[in-house]
């Protein structure tokens, strides 16, 4: 196996990792790297802080191995390489009626990565996590392969879904995946014209899809405004695909100022009208908006920037009220913020989800926002909340151990599963993730 | 000559490379069937199940271009299917310059794996398309056969000498209503060159592929891809060899 030195990052570009990296075509140049060299996995590195690196280290990348093993038309039961992306599942099986049960915000997320993560969707409220629709995953240690499901080695799969690589190379996974009656979407956005009104419509939404964007700049009256959007799968004819664009320079620094993000996110919120409207969309559409802007955090400059993510409990939403007037007033954010209900669902030990609020921030790379995420980070401590670990680059370890309550439990697992702790990645070093409190 | 899409099949040999297997996707997302040949079964298995679970009729079948006991059944295999028969040769083999340095009986290998197999594989091939007034060949040669350079020698002289052989095939079967494009990569993002130091302007398998099955489509005879590689080879070719001799590029 040809291992290259590689420099990467995370899709938030803040944190880099020079390791030599693999990048294995078939099953067994797949299974000759792991027992040469045990280390991490990656795919398309969707995690915007150090999840994927391992830096002075080696990874494998899992990008080449992409293939459907085995795929059963009457149950929708789908086995595949785990680098293999949802968008390619999603635009293989939707003209055929099937799709991923869960997809998280970007297609070129692999299943290796959504596994590792435990990601949500905008059906979370009503489906879950994704590793509640994983039927099994084979798991590659040394030269050793074991296969979890929810039944056999039931504890190892607990803590391989959102287990962040630690418990082996997920190199295979079978999965359910839901019926769907055809390949558009039908589309509905509101306003929302204040915090109430926000909470008010996501609560009583009874839609399949459900997500709300939320203008952080808004202050005052209009705190929390936004646009919810509803959706439910549809069968009709396909609206024509907007071509793909590139940002093929990283943005200057002035380019998410705060008067231009003000002036975009009125627009943005005035583009829908006050009395709503519905729409016919494209599934990656409206699943995908930004994978059409190639490197999109490119837009960012080249210091990159920083996604806040938390979820509260459902009677701490005056909590994610505070938080929310404090990055307002801050005036450091991005256009891009989403605001969602979510259910109880969450597949394993380290699992992101619980009943509650979940906010998603993005700062532009500064002093000021790392010192604005620290005061959220407390806050979210205090709401009994936690934080995304897809997404974290600036937590510290006692604060996510203390967020997620079932640390220990995993902790066991996983240093059962890789007792030489080959599968260290960067986050895991950052935040002592490996010990136990 | 009419050709619809849906009666089109595909030979694909050396098909577990990834520029070979983005290729027979491009094929097969139009409708056309699959023959995915090498010698690693196991993995051309799994392609072949992976094209199918994608809609497509795809079969894996035993190609070594070292072993031509293995050509027949092939043929054989493809003349059985009605329609239009292509063919695309992905095989050759690359040692580094300063293994066949130390060990040159290693260059038998190279010259079949990129020429001589391949080429009688071909030839083979040839009289069923004559005798069907259609069908197009595409053979990947390199940019590395424009030139003779102190890095590759050995695996440029044996693509050079394929490039030779499809011009000459392509003479053939113009005549009887076939057609053969060879193809120039530059520098392709494949397991071949993943690690290999002084790689520029590395172009996907997937953009390949493409570009592969536009030449196809407008009957092109010889593309390098990406393009741009058609003016730096220009350049490499018309560099005086008192020059080029003392170069090292």
């Amino acid at each position: 196996m040809v291992w290259k030195n590689n420099e990467y990052s995370g899709w938030g570009r803040v944190l880099k990792a020079s390791a030599e990296l693999a990048r294995p075509e078939r099953a067994r140049s797949l299974k000759a790297a792991v027992a040469q060299h045990p280390c991490p996995a990656i795919g398309n590195c969707r995690s915007y802080g150090d999840a994927p690196l391992n830096d002075g280290g080696r990874a494998i990348d899992m990008t080449r191995m992409n293939r459907i093993i085995d795929f059963d038309a009457d149950t929708g039961v789908v086995t595949v390489e785990a680098g293999i992306t949802i968008g390619d599942l999603a635009h293989v099986f939707a003209p055929r009626g099937w799709l991923p049960a869960v997809m998280p915000g970007t297609g070129f997320a692999t299943v290796g990565g959504c596994i590792a993560q435990d990601v949500h969707g905008k059906n979370h409220h009503n489906e879950g996590s994704f590793g509640q629709h994983v039927l099994s995953v084979t798991l590659f240690n040394g030269d050793k392969r074991t296969v979890a499901t929810p039944t056999r080695n039931a504890n190892l799969f607990r803590a391989t879904m959102g287990g962040i690589g630690q418990t082996g190379v997920i190199a295979e996974a079978k999965l359910q995946l839901k019926p769907c009656p055809g390949d558009v979407m039908m589309v509905t956005e509101r306003r929302a014209e204040d915090w109430d009104d926000h909470l008010a419509l996501l609560d009583g939404s009874q839609a399949t899809y459900t997500v709300g964007w939320i203008d952080t700049t808004a202050k005052g009256a209009a705190l929390g405004r936004g646009v919810i959007e509803e959706a439910e799968l549809a069968a009709g004819l396909l609206p024509k695909a907007k071509p793909s664009k590139k940002i093929p320079l990283d943005a200057p620094n002035f380019a998410l100022a705060g008067p231009v993000v003000r002036a975009f996110n009125n627009a943005y919120y005035r583009r829908v009208p006050s009395s709503g409207r519905s729409s016919v969309k494209r599934i990656d559409d409206f699943f995908f908006p930004l994978d059409k802007i190639h490197d999109w955090n490119r837009l960012y400059g080249k210091r990159g920037f920083y996604q806040f993510q938390n979820v509260v409990p459902l009677d701490q939403a005056g909590a994610l009220k505070a938080m929310l007037e404090l990055i307002a007033g801050a005036g450091l954010s991005s256009p891009l913020a989403v605001l969602k209900r979510m259910g109880p669902g969450r597949a394993g030990h380290m699992s992101f989800p619980m009943e509650g609020y979940t906010l998603a921030v993005d700062f532009p790379a500064r002093d000021a926002a790392v010192d604005l995420i620290a005061m959220l980070e407390d806050m979210t401590m205090d709401a009994g909340g936690r934080l995304y670990l897809a997404k974290d680059a600036l937590a510290t370890g006692p604060a996510i151990k203390a967020m997620y309550p079932e640390h220990g439990d995993w902790v066991k697992q996983v240093n059962k599963a890789d007792p030489d702790h080959a599968l260290e990645t960067d986050m895991v070093r950052r935040l002592n993730l490996r010990e136990a409190e | 000559m009419t050709k619809t899409k849906q009666n089109q099949c595909w030979i694909i040999l050396g098909a577990t490379s990834s520029m070979a297997r983005a290729f027979a996707q491009a094929v097969a997302d139009q409708g056309a069937s699959v023959i995915l040949a090498g010698r690693d079964m196991d993995d051309l298995k799994r392609s072949a199940t992976d094209l199918s679970a994608r809609g497509v009729t795809a079969e894996a079948v035993k190609f070594d271009a070292r072993d031509i006991a293995t050509f027949q059944p092939i043929i054989d295999r493809a003349g059985r299917e009605e329609g239009v028969i292509n063919a695309a040769v992905f095989v050759g083999s690359m040692p580094a310059q300063e293994d066949i340095d130390a060990n040159p009986a290693l260059i038998e290998g190279v010259v079949k794996d990129s020429h001589t197999g391949p080429a009688a594989f071909l030839t083979m091939l040839a009289p069923i398309i004559e005798d069907r007034g259609a069908g197009t060949i595409v053979g990947v040669c390199s940019v590395a056969g424009d030139r003779g350079r102190i890095g590759n020698y050995v695996y440029g002289s044996a693509k050079a000498g394929f490039a030779t052989y499809l011009s000459g095939l392509r003479n053939r079967l113009t005549r009887a209503g076939g057609h053969v494009v060879t193809v120039k990569p530059g520098f392709v993002d494949t397991a071949m060159t993943w690690g290999i130091e002084g790689m520029f302007l590395v172009a996907s398998p997937q953009k390949v592929a493409a570009d592969i099955l536009k030449a196809v489509e407008k009957q092109r005879n010889v593309i390098y891809t990406p393009f741009f590689w058609r003016y730096i080879m220009l350049i490499i070719r018309h560099i005086p060899e008192f020059v080029f001799k003392k170069m090292s590029i």
